[in-house]
């Protein structure tokens, strides 16, 4: 290897530099846009700049349910974050040891990851309607058996109500926080479970060990040796749990139900919104991306800062 | 005592995952393949044991060879863009996973770019498509320049909603994916081996053809089964680059579904699932990925 700079050098930078504009370009050109002026369209030039299609965006843009599946799409983030970083712990101890099925269960992982998304999120589809249907057969055999029948007792009573109680409330399992949840942990859960795999490989057991030595209980290792050390490894799940939920489109489209997420909503308003203010939901929605990005960055640095600093905690007892 | 109960430690450890994964990964899947050999109604499915979906897939496609039926032009379409998107993403990754292990030097600017590289694969998919409309449209950008540098004098309209779109689009998502598992190989390279090769005489095409690419060869078939997989199974970007009007393998599935011939779009989607795992199998021969792991 040559010193200083190689020709080789300057031309793979001028790749890479292209590389991320076209990375960046088109996100920064709707951001750009997302300011146009009142009386500006789709593409450039600006005509002035302007919040106004962030008002248009808050007042609903005539379309519904817009600022609906914003929260939609916010509160089933929160939720997959906090299952998925759950989940991906226990399974990450979990594979720490020798089990049976360990291997099945991580290829299974494997094979959640890359196949096609449209087959799961129409598995998933298909068995909440077949759930649907076997209840609501369940309810239409019940009053048919003993709603209106001769010598009626309190249990025929009791299983009619049940059976009209189908029949008058029940609609459907599918929904945001059933099947909704499910197809998007199925996309979290194997990211999850690598990050795990790969914080677990370089762990030392000899901290778990003294631990016990000490007298700490399972739980005092997890929570006062094992949990500070892999922390900026788990703000690395939550990362993948909330961003890959919140952008999830593929997964979604046959499972969430009547309950629509942002990018459902979002590919929605393509073929109807012809304004701006698709770019100002554009914005918004990569603005919550990013905020998300830059908390979990700042969260490790501060990790990482207060362990340089505290170094040691020896002989101060638990806390 | 404790040694029987640390025994059953792992499996109610793993119990959740395993649960999750049975609910909403294998059991759908085996609803699947039971239900594409149902009938259906206008609206429910009922059990059958029919072979009509599976004919209907494939309608007309043996009789009428040598022309391609339907199924088999959108098929031979999904492995076009696949193979297309495959190849460029696996050159553009290449070079961009070698320039940050072997051109940049320090290790605090190897994580900045690379983070550079990786940030957007936490931003929306569908904001990243819709990023293109004011580029690529047909007064977008792109065309703005071309007719200003005296290059056209019409606006070019294949720019968007076109093949070019739809592969620009799965090339500006995929990348990444191509990126993340070689740089992981590379950057597991031993140097002195390439310093080895150096001192031998070998040029650098040489070192990069006989040490390097078999060096990262795991890396880039992760890379390429995840970017085949992708592609093979897209709707979002063929139907929204494609302005709605380019078929694919998956597109096909999610217009059964909206036209509720679920039997139908579950033996669609059997079929493809059986091509991409035909091809996974194809490409694990090459390559043993638990090595890696």
């Amino acid at each position: 290897m040559t010193e200083g700079r190689t020709k080789t050098f300057y031309v793979l930078t001028l790749i890479f530099a292209l590389y991320v504009l076209f990375l960046y370009g088109p996100t920064i050109t709707i951001l750009v846009l997302s300011f146009q002026g009142p009386s500006g369209g789709m593409t450039f030039p600006m005509n002035g700049v302007s919040l106004h299609w962030f008002h248009n965006l808050w007042n609903g843009i005539g379309v519904p349910n817009v600022v609906d599946a914003l929260i939609n799409s916010l509160k089933l983030g929160i939720v997959v974050t906090i299952v998925t970083v759950v989940i991906s712990i226990m399974a990450g101890y979990a594979f720490r040891k020798r089990f049976r099925g360990s291997n099945l269960l991580f290829f299974t992982a494997i094979a959640s990851l890359i196949l096609p998304s449209i087959v799961v999120s129409l598995g998933i589809a298909l068995e909440f309607q077949l759930v649907n249907q076997t209840i609501t057969g369940w309810g239409d055999t019940l009053v048919e058996n003993y709603v209106d029948i001769e010598n009626p007792t309190a249990w025929t009573n009791f299983l009619g109500w049940i059976g009209t109680s189908i029949q008058d409330n029940y609609q459907t399992l599918m929904g945001l926080f059933t099947s909704g949840l499910g197809a998007h942990l199925t996309w979290t859960l194997p990211f999850g479970l690598l990050i795990m795999f790969a914080v677990f490989n370089r762990f030392n057991p000899a901290y778990e060990e003294a631990a016990r030595d000490l007298g700490a209980s399972p739980w005092q290792t997890f929570r006062y040796v094992v949990l500070p050390m892999i922390l900026p490894s788990l703000v690395g799940v939550a990362l993948f749990g909330f961003t890959l939920s919140w952008d999830e489109i593929a997964r979604s489209s046959q499972a969430v139900g009547s309950a629509n997420t942002l990018p459902l909503t979002l590919r929605g308003l393509t073929t109807t919104v012809t304004t701006p203010v698709i770019y100002a939901l554009g914005t918004v929605t990569t603005a919550v991306s990013f905020a998300v990005i830059l908390t979990a960055f700042i969260a490790v640095l501060i990790v990482q800062a207060r362990r340089r600093r505290h170094g040691s905690d020896a002989g101060k007892g638990v806390v | 005592m404790l040694e029987a109960k640390s025994r059953w430690t792992p499996y109610w450890q793993a119990a959740p995952l395993a649960l999750v994964f049975l609910i909403f990964f294998i059991l759908p899947l085996l609803v699947t393949f039971i239900v594409s050999f149902w009938t259906y109604t206008g609206y429910s499915i009922a059990p059958a044991f029919v072979s009509d979906n599976y004919l209907t897939a494939f309608d007309k496609c043996f009789s009428s060879l040598p022309d391609l039926c339907t199924t088999f032009r959108t098929y031979l379409s999904t492995l076009k863009f696949c193979f297309l998107v495959w190849l460029i993403t696996l050159v553009l990754g290449f070079t961009i996973a070698y320039y940050l292990t072997f051109e940049i030097k320090t290790p605090t600017m190897r994580i900045v770019l690379a983070l550079l590289t990786t940030i957007p694969f936490w931003t929306s998919n569908v904001i990243r498509m819709i990023s293109w409309i004011p580029l690529l449209g047909r007064n977008g950008l792109v065309n703005q320049a071309l007719m200003g540098a005296g290059i056209t004098s019409q606006p070019i309209d294949w720019l968007l909603y076109s093949s070019f779109s739809v592969t620009l689009s799965l090339v500006h998502i995929n990348t990444v994916f191509m990126i993340v598992p070689i740089l992981n190989s590379m950057s597991r390279i031993d140097r002195s081996l390439i310093e080895a090769a150096y001192d031998n005489g070998a040029s650098a095409w040489q070192t990069l053809w006989n040490v390097i690419i078999p060096l990262t060869k795991t890396g880039i078939a992760i890379g390429s089964i995840f970017v085949i997989t992708v592609v093979m199974g897209d709707f979002i970007s063929v139907g929204l680059m494609g302005g709605q009007q380019i078929a694919s393998a998956g597109k096909v599935i999610e217009t059964q579904i909206t036209a509720l011939q679920f039997p139908i779009a579950a033996a669609n989607a059997i079929v493809l699932l059986a091509v991409v795992l035909m091809i996974i199998w194809t490409m694990l021969r090459f390559v043993d990925i638990r090595k890696e792991l």
